[in-house]
């Protein structure tokens, strides 16, 4: 049984907006175990981009900690790669030297791993290409293989593919699961397409709003590479929105703080 | 795996840098740039040859011409040409350096706009031509004051673009340095600089125009040599010929080193993503 590299103990976050406060998450605790691929799952304002955002390292004012390989994360760094909704390239240079960043493509072992993961992210060809030049799934794919040349221990996903179209979405997805089968980085990916998320995770966390906590998490024992049109896959399908059906009983008023 | 079509394939370089392309651009927009100033010319000669206009106060183009051949032959012209060419890029280089510098820390370093930029600002307010005089009160009439006056003219349009360029850097690429653990320094030289480029570029552009200009009004205070003294001079004799030489020159000068930055901007600016006019 493989260990946990990141553990989430009792995380909670409360924003506070003009005299009101939103408590984004409440009580939130997981554990993700090395390799693992998670999917964060829920409607708007269920704190699943809160929880990621706090695992990154990028809001620090949570109370409860997050604990990577045994230590507290305080900050952003390399070793927890992070995907945002856009693909945030630096315009003014070139797909390699995006993936390369403050890296010397003078190096050969830079330039090696450049080629590596560029190939790994299927934009063989572009490596001059500016990204003006990419569409937004290619751009994506850069933005991934930037995360992915650090190495990084967890790499964290907001909500990558929101932006594509049906088709281009599909295909990212097969394409990132071809990166976690090569590296087995531990992958926590936030969505809102149920399938997306059964599609990609091993096991798919639901989250619920207000407050922001976990309702349920599923385990998909099913063989990559899933079929989203097979019987299995529909079944879970209904298990996870029979889930979130659950959720949507009226809450009592108590658990609503202003 | 097949992807979407649009990937097979590495993409065509975008507006090609190769030679024969650049002739082909530079031919056809030269060649309607050219229209109206030719047209000008025609009528311009025209008119003159019929008698319509005053021989002295609009001199034919054939005129201008031949004073122009003088002024080239006795070594006049190049002689003068080339002092206001030296004074002209000092300035240039004195005020541009300064702006730019100042510019940077201004936009980096919010203490340090609170502290500048206000007295930048009054400074930027006085005109040039009130300024000549204090100028030659304090520096002679030597070049000194000639280069400060055009390094004044130089100065703030680096200073403010830099400051805007910097100021203007995208905040979501921000956060990516800081997930990429960028020290202070490196977000600086990789993402601060390079997004204020484009604004620099502009301002480079302004105040190399600017310092061309400054040069006409620091060359109207004692002095002896240059191109605006060549002009001033002339309008003295009313040798009105010499007078459009100096206008040309200036206008042909000025024009050619703003293609010459517009040359460097493409190559610097190649991956901008934005509107060309249509």
């Amino acid at each position: 049984m493989a260990e946990s590299i990141l553990e989430i103990d009792n995380v909670s976050r409360v924003f506070v907006q003009n005299k009101s406060r939103v408590i984004a998450l409440d009580r939130v605790s997981l554990n993700v175990k090395r390799g693992e691929f998670i999917t964060l799952i829920g409607p708007s304002g269920c704190g699943k981009s809160t929880l990621l955002k706090i695992i990154a390292g990028l809001d620090t004012q949570h109370k409860g900690n997050v604990r990577l390989e045994g230590e507290e994360i305080a900050r952003p760094g390399i070793d927890k790669g992070f995907i945002f909704q856009e693909p945030r390239l630096f315009p003014w240079l070139t797909v390699e030297k995006n993936i390369a960043g403050d890296l010397s493509l003078r190096r050969p072992e830079i330039r090696e791993r450049v080629a590596e993961l560029i190939e790994l992210v299927r934009l063989k060809g572009f490596e001059k290409a500016y990204p003006k030049e990419l569409s937004g799934g290619m751009a994506q794919r850069v933005a991934i293989a930037r995360a992915l040349l650090r190495s990084p221990k967890v790499l964290l996903l907001d909500e990558p593919f929101g932006a594509l179209d049906a088709f281009t979405r599909s295909h990212m997805q097969e394409v990132l699961l071809e990166i976690w089968e090569k590296n087995r980085t531990t992958m926590i990916f936030v969505t809102h397409d149920i399938d997306e998320a059964i599609f990609l995770a091993n096991r798919v966390v639901i989250l619920k709003p207000r407050p922001g906590s976990i309702r349920g998490i599923v385990p998909i024992d099913l063989p990559y590479p899933r079929k989203k049109a097979s019987g299995s896959f529909q079944e879970l399908r209904v298990k996870i929105l029979s889930e979130f059906e659950k959720v949507d009983e009226p809450e009592p008023e108590s658990n609503f703080v202003i | 795996m097949q992807g979407p079509a649009q990937e097979t394939g590495a993409p065509n370089r975008g507006p090609g840098f190769t030679a024969e392309a650049l002739s082909r651009l530079a031919g056809r927009k030269t060649l309607l740039g050219a229209l109206i100033p030719v047209l000008l010319l025609i009528v311009w000669q025209f008119a003159s040859s019929k008698g319509w206009i005053d021989d002295i106060l609009y001199p034919a183009p054939t005129t201008i011409a031949s004073a122009f051949y003088d002024l080239v032959s006795s070594g006049t012209l190049w002689d003068n040409l080339r002092i206001s060419l030296a004074r002209a890029a000092a300035g240039f280089v004195l005020g541009g350096t300064a702006g730019l510098a100042l510019g940077v820390l201004v936009g980096l370093s919010r203490r340090s706009e609170k502290v500048l930029n206000p007295s930048v600002q009054m400074i930027r307010m006085i005109p040039h031509l009130a300024l000549v005089p204090l100028f030659v009160l304090w520096f002679g009439i030597g070049e000194t004051s000639k280069v400060l006056i055009i390094a004044k003219g130089a100065f703030f349009p680096l200073y403010i673009n830099a400051f805007i360029g910097i100021r203007n850097a995208d905040n979501k690429l921000f956060e990516v340095a800081k997930v990429l653990e960028y020290s202070r320094w490196t977000t600086i030289r990789m993402l601060v600089l390079p997004s204020a480029m484009p604004n620099m570029i502009l301002g480079t552009r302004v105040s190399l125009g600017l310092a061309w200009l400054g040069l006409v009004v620091a060359e109207l205070m004692g002095a002896t040599s240059g191109l605006g003294y060549l002009m001033s001079d002339a309008r003295q004799f009313s040798q009105t010929p010499i007078v459009f030489v100096g206008i040309v020159l200036f206008a042909a000068i000025g024009k050619l080193a703003d293609t010459g930055v517009q040359a460097v901007e493409r190559r610097l600016l190649n991956w901008q993503d934005s509107f060309k006019g249509q």
